[in-house]
């Protein structure tokens, strides 16, 4: 006999039916039933377990470890302020004070008449038109206390988030597919991704008329480093992928772009969807991929609609599935997977976990993923900077890369800057290119802090403006933040430990626990209550931290702290004061002893002097 | 001269002073080369006179403990932490994971001294004798409050720990703690 489905259980069936219960797409299911049912309450865990012969403890842990998903009831309409650096300077309390005023609720919580909740999240990539928030899966940029006012009235009349679009952005941004007022802001076009006219799939046609081997000997001779941040040679990354021993091979794209004050691939992804499946497909002709992921990260989501249309032309065009270009035998699709919101994911171990429909975890490494990656196949994980590239190179030649950038770092690089400046966007500038060149182009304002390659990244001062953009030199993933004077360093320190606090996965002890540690030791140097030893303590923390954590986010969350003591010294001079008391200015027994009088009713008998004396 | 050692146990459990007694029939090698001055071993509550080597076991959960804490800083030249709830709050701290609540003190007395289902208390006093010291809103680890030369970590650390221990500070070389001593996985 057919169960009758009711309520969450039917929402449930569906959403797993609609994925023909595979247990590698929960991640999709989950979103699916949190979008029906505005939580993932306990009850709706221990049916999704059974529906997909999980458990509920598995379950919850995805619920928990992924930011867009939530247990408690979560309001119709959820709002997410974007809570970079940028945007708190750009003023997002005084925003976020708005909509919690009109809206009668605080920061992390939901209505009770559950049609709205409102909360902070991480830079959702919107960095140069701060401060921004998500409203469900629509963007909204430039906000002001007047706008946040207008969006709260506009939402209680009629609670579609679409009508909150006024005037549409630029380029593909006013498609009917997107339809966001976000602007591309690019401001410097460069000859490999932004020039204008592109010829379309020329890449791909001359790849698929060489060989594999050559495709990839092409690439290697480029010189292409991974765009990501972490520089690893591309062509080096198909070679070993292709040689593992493997049925099937898979090819990923990496669009969580996740890093403060990134915002490079929005702009790719919004502009260039053709350039990156060409270069997805060339990689899946070189290694002898048949499958590929693009991950896209959750606060994207407003992109997908336009990114699966593209992907649905490129099938009609012959483009993907079987005998690409009429190439017989080489067959090769992609699907997208969209994360939700976990900055980890954006390191490849964690991302093909994510994939796997696990906690977005890292994973130990040897073995790599070129030997075994998603599900155990051989897969390559690049950039969505890095896949545009790789096309172009294909199309103009290894040594027409090679001929831009420098030794080491050839050809362009997409640079997303924010900040003080007046003109911030993205800029293809050649590899080799010095900061205070950026900087003129970006018309910084008084710039004396500049932070490149995000919260990961190396923060410099005014000393070290003359440095070059380049693995050899500064590198960066794309982010390039530039403060004046009037910004406080240790401000911008604690918000990046702030947020490698949050984002840390908690798996291993040095990140989990070495971060929370080394943001108390800043704030107590914040508040001019430290000595020299706290440098050393920071310093000496950092290494343990960079040394024993599992994953590129426990390698590099200390570099902001050791960045800004090397460039920073003054300030830090500045704060700490040598004491000979013994004692930690930290430690305040007054403060310590404040609950305990007011629950004892009386007052000390050693710190309260007057004691007995007072007595009326 | 003789060096001149104290000991104090704070939020602890004596157990590390137990330890302490381990070193066994060395503690007549070790009277020949220093002395004690405060320390229960000898129930000396004052400081008679200025320390080498201070001991402290257990971290700081009353203002007594941190008026103590505060006085072995001001008569020792060298102060050591020993064990792990002096330096990092060991048992004593968990109550510091009671943090979501609006008045976590308040709470904390209320499980240890009515709530808890091994109490039984009919009058529902929670102790507040003027002789009491009071507690800190939570617990310190003795790093948090005064500056700490040394740290030996360790449930208790073991006899032979501590002898090494006392046996470099007293002459004044780095100690020669092999793995095996200060390993506790």
């Amino acid at each position: 006999m057919r169960k009758v489905r009711k309520g969450i259980s039917a929402v449930v069936y569906r959403s797993c039916k609609a994925f023909n219960h595979d247990r590698t797409r929960i991640l999709d299911i989950l979103r699916k039933v949190q979008t029906s049912l505005g939580c993932i309450s306990g009850e709706t865990m221990e049916m999704l377990a059974e529906e997909l012969s999980s458990h509920r403890v598995e379950i919850e842990g995805l619920v928990s470890f992924y930011s867009f998903f939530s247990e408690k009831p979560k309001g119709k309409i959820t709002i997410r302020l974007s809570d970079d650096i940028v945007d708190r300077f750009a003023g997002v309390d005084k925003v976020a004070k708005v909509f919690s005023d009109e809206l009668g609720i605080g920061m992390g919580q939901t209505s009770s008449d559950l049609n709205f909740s409102l909360e902070y999240t991480s830079c959702i990539g919107m960095s140069d038109q701060a401060p921004a928030a998500l409203i469900n899966e629509s963007v909204v940029t430039k906000l002001t206390p007047q706008s946040a006012r207008t969006i709260v009235r506009k939402l209680k009349q009629n609670p579609v988030t679409s009508n909150l679009v006024k005037k549409k952005g630029d380029g593909n941004n006013a498609d009917p597919l997107i339809n966001a007022p976000v602007k591309n802001n690019i401001r410097r076009k460069g000859d490999v991704l932004l020039a204008d006219r592109l010829p379309a799939e020329a890449g791909l046609k001359k790849a698929l008329k060489m060989k594999a081997d050559a495709v990839i000997q092409e690439i290697g001779h480029s010189g292409l480093r991974g765009r990501g941040g972490a520089g690893y040679s591309t062509g080096l990354k198909w070679e070993l992928a292709r040689k593992a021993k493997a049925k099937e091979r898979y090819v990923i794209c990496n669009a969580d772009e996740g890093e403060p004050g990134t915002f490079k691939d929005r702009v790719l992804l919004t502009e260039r969807p053709d350039l990156i499946f060409e270069g997805m497909t060339i990689a899946a002709y070189a290694i002898g991929g048949t499958k590929g992921i693009l991950y896209l990260r959750a606060e994207y989501a407003y992109l997908l609609p336009y990114m699966e249309s593209s992907l649905k032309k490129r099938r009609t065009a012959g483009l993907l599935g079987k005998n690409i270009t009429g190439k017989k035998g080489f067959a090769f699709d992609i699907r997208i997977q969209l994360g939700a919101g976990a900055y980890i994911c954006g390191e490849e171990s964690s991302l093909i976990s994510s994939c796997e429909g696990l906690r977005g975890e890292p994973k130990t490494r040897p073995p790599f993923p070129v030997e075994k990656g998603f599900l155990g196949f051989p897969t390559v994980v690049n950039n969505v900077e890095t896949f545009c590239c790789a096309a172009r190179i294909l199309d103009k030649g290894a040594r027409w890369f090679s001929g831009i950038g420098t030794d080491q770092s050839t050809g362009t690089k997409l640079l997303s800057i924010s900040g003080d400046c007046t003109r911030p966007g993205i800029y293809e500038v050649p590899y080799g290119v010095a900061v205070t060149d950026v900087l003129d182009m970006a018309g910084a304002d008084a710039p004396a802090i500049v932070q490149v390659g995000g919260a990961s990244g190396d923060m410099i001062g005014r000393s070290s403006f003359h440095r070059k953009i380049s693995y050899e030199d500064l590198p960066t993933g794309g982010s390039f933040m530039t403060f004046n004077a009037s910004r406080n360093v240790l401000s911008i320190v604690d918000y990046f430990l702030e947020f490698f606090v949050h984002e840390s996965c908690g798996y291993c002890t040095p990140c989990r626990v070495g971060n929370v540690f080394l943001r108390e030791r800043i704030q107590k140097i914040k508040n001019g209550l430290a000595e020299e030893a706290d440098l050393r303590y920071l310093k000496d923390l950092s290494n343990t931290i960079m040394m024993t954590s599992r994953c590129g986010l426990g390698h590099t969350s200390p570099k902001p702290v050791l960045s800004s003591i090397a460039h920073f010294p003054i300030v830090y001079a500045s704060l700490t004061k040598e004491r000979t008391d013994g004692r930690q200015a930290s430690f305040d027994i007054q403060k310590a002893l404040e609950e305990s009088r007011r629950i004892a009713k009386r007052q000390s008998m050693i710190y309260d002097p007057v004691y007995g004396e007072a007595a009326d | 001269m003789k060096k001149r050692i104290a000991t104090v146990s704070l939020a602890g459990c004596f157990g590390c002073h137990m330890s302490l007694l381990d070193i066994d029939e060395r503690i007549l090698d070790l009277l020949k080369v220093a002395e004690f001055d405060r320390t229960p071993l000898k129930d000396l509550k004052k400081f008679t006179k200025r320390c080498d080597i201070g001991l402290i076991e257990g971290g700081c959960c009353n203002e007594e403990n941190v008026h103590t804490l505060q006085e072995f800083r001001n008569n020792c030249d060298v102060l050591v932490a020993v064990g792990a709830c002096a330096i990092m709050g060991g048992l004593p701290v968990m109550r510091n994971a009671i943090m979501n609540s609006e008045d976590p003190l308040r709470e904390c007395l209320e499980e240890a001294y009515m709530n808890s289902p091994s109490v039984y208390n009919a009058t529902n006093d929670i102790p507040n004798d003027p002789a009491l010291p009071l507690i800190l809103d939570k617990v310190y680890n003795c790093s948090e409050v005064v500056k700490i030369d040394y740290q030996v970590p360790g449930c208790p650390p073991s006899g032979d720990t501590l002898w090494e221990t006392l046996t470099a500070l007293i002459k004044g070389v780095p100690a020669d703690l092999p793995y095996g001593l200060i390993k506790y996985d």
